[in-house]
C-alpha cells in the first residue's frame, strides 16, 4: 500500500510522458493515491507508534542500505496531506498551452518525491526522494511560470541544491556519529541506538546544527527564506500549492523524524539560536508580509512566516508543542494550498495580482471570495479550523514546556512575541481580503466568471479537511502524541508542565478518551 | 585461460589490422572499420573476465615486477575497453566532420587511422593501469600521449584543432619531462623504480626523505597535467574545445581515469608522509574552486564540459586526500557513464546546429529523446539522487566527513551549488527556450542503442551500485 502511494504518481507521470491523456491520467492517479493514503491513515494502528506496512528491499548489504518504506502516525499524516494537496493541485490545473503532458508529469513527480520522502524508513531514500522534486520544480517555474520566472527558478534551485547538500553532509555525519555496530541507514535502528545514548553530546551538537541549516534552507527559516516568496509568486499555481503545501514540510518532517528522537542534546544546545531565528520568521517576515503590494508575494511571505510557529513547536521539545507542530503542518499545508489555488484562478481571470488593480471581486466571484475568506481565516488561526488547534497547542506547549536559560525563560518571551505574530497575520490577511474582494469593483472585472462547479470540488475538499481536523484535533493528537512521548520523555524523570497543559486542553474538550500519560522534556 | 598481457597484445593487433585494411582496401566504407573495432574490443572485453590473476606484486620478479594484473588493473582495463568502444561509436557519428576537414582523393581518406589510433591509446591505457614500475609507467604514458598528439590535431585543416594540437603537444611534452626528472630524483634517493620496493626503501630511510619528496612533487606535476588539476589545467579548455569531439570525450574520460589510477599507485608509498597529503589537499581545494567558478560563465558546451572535467578532478582529489580508493573508482565509473552520455548527445546535436549552449534551444521539442538523454547526463553531473553522479559524490563526501576534512567539505558543498547552475543552464536551453528550427535531429540506431544503454547505466548505478562495489572489493 505504501509502495502504491509512492509509485502510482511516478507510473502515471511516465505514462503521461509517453503519451497518455494528461489530465485524465493525472486525476485518476491522484484520486487513487488519495484513496490509498486515506486507507493507510485509517487502517493504521495509531497506538503502537511504530512503523507499519513495512516493505524492505536490500540495495547494498555492505552499507546496510535498504529501500525500506513504511508509515507510522506521523508519516501517515504527511502522506495524507501530500495526497490531498496533490489531488487539489492537479484538479486546479486548467488548460496548459505548451507541453501539457510535461506539466502534469512534473506535478506528479513532485508529489511522488514528497510522498516517497515521507514514507521512507531509510535515511538515504528519505533524502533522495526529496531531491526528485528539484528538477520538476525548476522546469515548472521556468517553463510555465509568470513574472520574473527566470531569476526565481534559478534562486529556488540553487538554494535548495545547496541546502540539501548541507543536509547530506549532516546526514552523513549523523550516520558516522553512531558506533560502528549500530551504523545503519535504517531510521528505526538509529532511533533505538540513539535512545541508548550512543551519540556523544558533542556530535549531537554538530549534527543538529548542520541539520538545522540544511533543513532550515528547505523550510525557508529566517534568514534563508528569500527564495520562497519569489519562487511561489513566479510558480504556476499548482506548483506553488504543492511546494508550499507539501514539499516545504519535508524539512519540518525531517526535524521531527531525526532531530527529536536522536539529538536531544543538540536541540537543547541550539535552542536559543533557533528561537531567535524563528522570531525573525514570525516578526520580521510578518512585517514584510504586511508591506507586500501583490497577492502572490503576500501569500508567499505568509507561508514563510507560518513556518516560524511550527519551528516554535519543534523547538519547545515537549509532547504538546511538537504535536501542535504536526497539526499545524497539516493545517498550513491545506490552507496555503487553498489560498494559492484561489489566487491562481484570480490570475487566470484578471491577469494580475497587484493589489491596486484588484477590488470588489466578491461581487462577481462570490464562491471564490468565500473560499479565499475561509482560507484566510484558517491561516490567521480562527477557532474551528485545524490551524487554531495547532497554534494553540504550540503556544501552550512552548510557554509551559520550555526551559530556563540563566534566570531567563526564553520560551515564554518567545511565545509572547509569537502571539503578536497572530495579530500581524490578521492584519495582512484581512487587508488582502478587503482589497481583493471588497470595495468598489473595476469596470473591466464586471464580467468575470466565478469558479466553475468542477473547480469547487477541490476547494470543498480542502475546506472540509480543514474543518474536519479543526473540530476534532484530538484525532491527530491521539495518534501522534504516543509516537513522540517515548522520545521526549527519555531524558527526564520529572513530570512537567507539558502534561498539565495537555490535560487542560483535554478537559477543555469534554467527552474524550483519556490519552496515555506522557512525560515532558525538562532541563530543570 | 588467458594471462593479462595477452589483452593488450590483442588490442594492438586489432589496431594494426585496422591500419592495414585502411592502407590496402581503399574501396570499402571506412565506417565498417569502426564496427570491426567495436566488435573486436567487445571480444577482448569478454576475455578480461577469464584472466588468471598475476603473482603477488610485492615480491614478483622479472616481467611481473613491472606489470601487475590485480583487481584494480583488470577493472580499469575493462573500463578503458568500454570507453574506447563508446568512443568508436561516436567516431561513426563524427565521420562526416572528419571527412570535411581532411583533404584526400577519396571522401573517407584517413578515417581508418581515426579508428586505429584510439585502439593504440587504449592499449597504452591498459598498460598504464597495470604498471607498477616508474619506467613502465613512463613508457605506457608516452604510448597514450603520442596517440593523443595525433588524435587531438586529427582534423588538421581546422585552425582551432591545430591550435589545440600544438598546445597539447607542447604542454604534454613538458609534463613528460617533469615526470622523467621526478623519477630520476626518486631513483637517486631510494635506488628503486618499483613502487612496492620503493615503499620499503622509504620506510627504511627513516626521517630523511627530502630528495624523494622533491621527486614526487615533480611526478605530481606530470600527473596533475594528465588529470587536469589546478595549476596544471591551463591547456584543458582550449584543447577540449578544439579537438574532435570523440577525442575530447576520450581525453576527458580515459586519460583522466588512467591518471588517477597511476596517482593512486604512485602515492601509495608516499601517502604516509604528511607533506604529500598537505600538497594534494591544496591542489584539491584549488581545483574545486577554479573548475567550478570558471565553468559558471561558459556559453560553449564543449568548453563547459572541459571546465566541468576540471571540477570533477577536484572531487576526485578529495577522494585522493582521504585515500579512499573505492570512492575514487566509483566516482570514475560514474564520471565515465555520464560524461560519455553528454558527449554522445553533443556530437549528434552539434553536427546539426552547433556547440554553443544556445544551439540546444528547444531541443526538447525537436528531439525529446536526445533532450532527455542530455537531461540525465547533466543532472547526473550536477549530482542529483537516483543518478550515478550523486552516489559518486556521496561516497566522496562520506570519506571526507569521516576524515574530518572540513575545509574540503565546505568548499565541496558550495561548488556543488555552482555546478547546479552551469549544468542546469543546458537543461534550461533544451526545455525553456524555443527555437525556430523544429525539424527532428536524426539518430542512427547504433547511437540510439548506445545512448539508451548509457542512460540506463547512469540510473542503474545511482539506484543499485552494489555490483560495482562488489567488483572493487579486495
Amino acid at each position: 500500500m505504501v509502495l502504491f502511494t509512492i509509485f502510482c504518481p511516478i507510473v502515471a507521470a511516465v505514462l503521461i510522458l509517453v503519451g497518455a491523456p494528461a489530465r485524465k491520467t493525472a486525476l485518476a492517479a491522484s484520486v487513487l493515491t488519495f484513496a490509498a493514503a486515506l486507507f493507510l491513515f485509517v487502517s493504521l494502528d495509531h497506538a503502537s507508534g511504530d512503523f507499519q506496512h513495512v516493505r524492505s528491499f536490500s540495495i547494498s548489504p555492505e552499507w546496510r542500505l535498504n529501500f525500506a518504506t513504511g508509515v507510522d502516525s506521523l508519516s501517515a499524516i504527511m502522506v495524507l496531506l501530500a495526497s490531498i494537496v496533490t489531488l487539489a493541485a492537479v484538479w486546479f490545473t486548467g488548460r496548459i498551452e505548451k507541453f501539457e503532458n510535461a506539466f502534469y508529469a512534473c506535478l506528479l513527480l513532485i508529489s511522488a518525491g514528497a510522498i516517497g520522502a515521507f514514507a521512507s524508513i531509510d535515511l538515504f531514500f528519505f533524502y533522495a526522494f526529496h531531491e526528485l522534486a528539484l528538477i520538476p520544480t525548476f522546469l515548472l517555474i521556468g517553463i510555465w511560470g509568470n513574472g520574473n520566472r527566470v531569476a526565481a527558478a534559478w534562486k529556488i534551485t540553487i538554494y535548495l541544491a545547496i541546502g540539501s547538500f548541507i543536509l547530506l553532509i549532516g546526514l552523513i555525519l549523523l550516520y558516522q556519529s553512531f558506533p560502528l555496530p549500530s551504523r545503519s541507514f535504517d531510521i528505526r535502528v538509529l532511533r533505538t541506538a540513539a535512545a541508548m545514548g550512543q551519540i556523544a553530546p558533542d556530535a549531537q551538537r554538530h549534527v543538529y546544527l548542520l541539520l538545522l541549516i540544511g533543513f532550515g534552507i528547505l523550510i525557508s527559516l529566517f534568514p534563508f527564506h528569500t527564495w520562497a516568496p519569489e519562487a511561489y509568486a513566479a510558480a504556476p499555481a499548482p506548483a506553488a500549492m504543492l511546494h508550499a503545501g507539501v514539499l516545504k514540510k519535508f524539512g519540518l518532517y525531517g526535524l521531527l523524524r531525526l532531530a527529536i528522537p536522536m539529538l536531544p542534546e543538540g536541540a537543547r544546545h541550539w535552542a536559543t539560536l533557533l528561537v531567535v531565528l524563528l522570531l525573525g520568521n514570525i516578526i520580521y517576515v510578518g512585517l514584510v508580509t504586511i508591506a507586500q503590494k501583490r497577492l502572490d508575494w503576500m501569500l508567499g511571505y505568509s507561508s514563510v512566516m507560518h513556518m516560524g510557529y511550527i519551528f516554535l513547536g519543534i523547538a519547545s521539545f515537549g509532547v504538546l508543542g511538537v504535536t501542535g507542530a504536526v497539526v499545524l503542518m497539516f493545517a498550513h499545508g491545506l490552507s496555503i494550498a487553498l489560498l494559492f489555488g484561489i489566487a491562481g484562478e484570480l490570475r487566470r481571470r484578471t491577469g494580475t495580482l497587484a493589489f491596486d488593480e484588484l477590488g470588489g471581486l466578491a461581487r462577481v466571484m462570490p464562491f471564490a471570495g468565500l473560499a479565499f475568506g475561509i482560507g484566510a481565516f484558517a491561516a490567521i488561526g480562527l477557532p474551528g479550523f485545524a490551524n487554531f488547534a495547532g497554534e494553540i497547542m504550540i503556544f501552550f506547549g512552548a510557554f509551559r514546556n520550555g526551559w530556563e536559560i540563566g534566570q531567563f525563560h526564553i520560551f515564554q518571551i518567545a511565545t509572547v512575541l509569537a502571539l503578536w505574530g497572530v495579530v500581524l497575520s490578521t492584519v495582512y490577511m484581512l487587508r488582502a481580503y478587503r482589497i481583493t474582494f471588497m470595495g468598489s469593483i473595476r469596470e473591466q472585472w464586471q464580467k468575470l466568471p466565478d469558479l466553475s462547479p468542477m473547480l469547487r470540488v477541490p476547494v470543498t475538499l480542502l475546506v472540509a479537511a480543514l474543518l474536519c481536523f479543526g473540530f476534532c484535533p484530538q484525532f491527530f493528537v491521539r495518534s501522534v502524541a504516543p509516537a513522540f512521548g517515548t522520545f521526549l520523555s527519555a531524558n527526564s524523570d520529572t513530570q512537567t508542565s507539558s502534561q498539565v497543559a495537555m490535560r487542560r486542553l483535554q478537559t477543555a474538550k469534554p467527552g474524550r478518551e483519556h490519552a496515555p500519560q506522557k512525560r515532558g522534556y525538562s532541563m530543570r | 585461460m588467458i594471462t593479462a598481457p595477452l589483452l593488450e597484445i590483442a588490442v594492438l593487433v586489432l589496431g594494426m589490422v585496422i591500419l592495414m585494411i585502411e592502407a590496402f582496401a581503399a574501396k570499402i566504407d571506412k565506417r565498417l572499420l569502426a564496427f570491426a573495432g567495436i566488435i573486436g574490443l567487445a571480444i577482448i572485453l569478454f576475455a578480461t573476465f577469464f584472466v588468471v590473476p598475476s603473482p603477488s606484486p610485492s615480491n614478483a620478479t622479472g616481467f611481473w615486477s613491472f606489470y601487475t594484473a590485480d583487481r584494480l588493473a583488470i577493472f580499469f582495463k575493462q573500463f578503458a575497453l568500454l570507453t574506447t568502444m563508446v568512443v568508436l561509436v561516436m567516431v561513426i557519428d563524427y565521420a562526416p566532420v572528419v571527412s570535411k576537414w581532411l583533404p584526400g582523393a577519396a571522401p573517407q581518406t584517413g578515417l581508418g587511422e581515426f579508428v586505429a589510433l584510439p585502439l593504440f591509446a587504449c592499449a597504452g591505457l591498459m598498460y598504464l593501469v597495470s604498471a607498477i614500475d616508474f619506467i613502465f609507467i613512463f613508457v605506457a604514458l608516452e604510448l597514450v600521449s603520442i596517440s593523443f598528439y595525433v588524435l587531438v590535431s586529427f582534423t588538421r585543416r581546422n585552425p582551432t584543432t591545430l591550435e589545440a594540437g600544438t598546445k597539447y603537444l607542447i604542454l604534454s611534452a613538458l609534463s613528460a619531462a617533469f615526470l622523467v626528472y621526478g623519477i630520476a630524483w626518486i631513483f637517486g634517493a631510494t635506488g628503486q623504480t618499483n613502487l612496492y620496493r620503493l615503499a620499503a626503501a622509504l620506510a627504511n630511510a627513516g626521517g630523511d626523505s627530502a630528495a624523494a619528496l622533491l621527486g614526487i612533487v615533480f611526478v605530481l606535476v606530470a600527473l596533475g597535467f594528465k588529470i587536469a588539476a589546478v595549476p596544471f589545467q591551463i591547456w584543458v579548455p582550449d584543447v577540449y574545445q578544439g579537438a574532435p569531439t570523440p577525442v575530447t570525450a576520450y581525453l576527458s574520460v580515459a586519460s583522466k581515469a588512467a591518471g588517477f589510477v597511476v596517482l593512486i599507485r604512485v602515492l601509495q608509498p608516499f601517502m604516509n608522509l604528511p607533506q604529500t597529503e598537505r600538497l594534494i589537499f591544496v591542489i584539491a581545494l584549488l581545483t574545486l574552486i577554479y573548475g567550478n567558478l570558471a565553468a559558471l560563465p561558459q556559453t560553449n558546451l564543449k568548453r563547459l564540459l572541459a571546465y566541468s572535467s576540471i571540477a570533477h578532478a577536484g572531487y576526485l582529489l578529495i577522494g585522493v586526500v582521504c585515500f579512499d580508493v573505492r570512492a575514487i573508482i566509483f566516482y570514475l565509473v560514474a564520471y565515465l557513464v555520464m560524461t560519455l552520455l553528454s558527449f554522445a548527445v553533443l556530437i549528434i546535436v552539434a553536427q546539426k546546429t552547433g556547440e554553443e549552449i544556445s544551439d540546444f534551444d528547444g531541443l526538447a521539442k525537436r528531439s525529446p529523446f536526445l533532450a532527455f538523454a542530455m537531461l540525465i547526463g547533466m543532472v547526473s553531473l550536477a549530482g542529483l539522487p537516483f543518478t550515478a553522479g550523486f552516489l559518486g559524490k556521496f561516497y566522496i563526501f562520506y570519506a571526507a566527513v569521516l576524515q574530518r576534512e572540513i575545509a574540503l567539505v565546505v568548499v565541496g558543498v558550495i561548488t556543488v551549488g555552482c555546478g547546479f547552475y552551469y549544468y542546469l543552464k543546458v537543461v534550461r536551453a533544451m526545455y525553456w527556450q524555443s527555437d525556430s528550427r523544429t525539424d527532428a535531429i536524426p539518430v542512427n540506431s547504433l547511437s540510439r542503442v548506445t545512448i539508451s544503454a548509457l542512460i540506463v547505466a547512469t540510473i542503474w548505478l545511482g539506484v543499485y551500485p552494489q555490483p560495482i562495489l562488489d567488483a572493487l572489493k579486495h
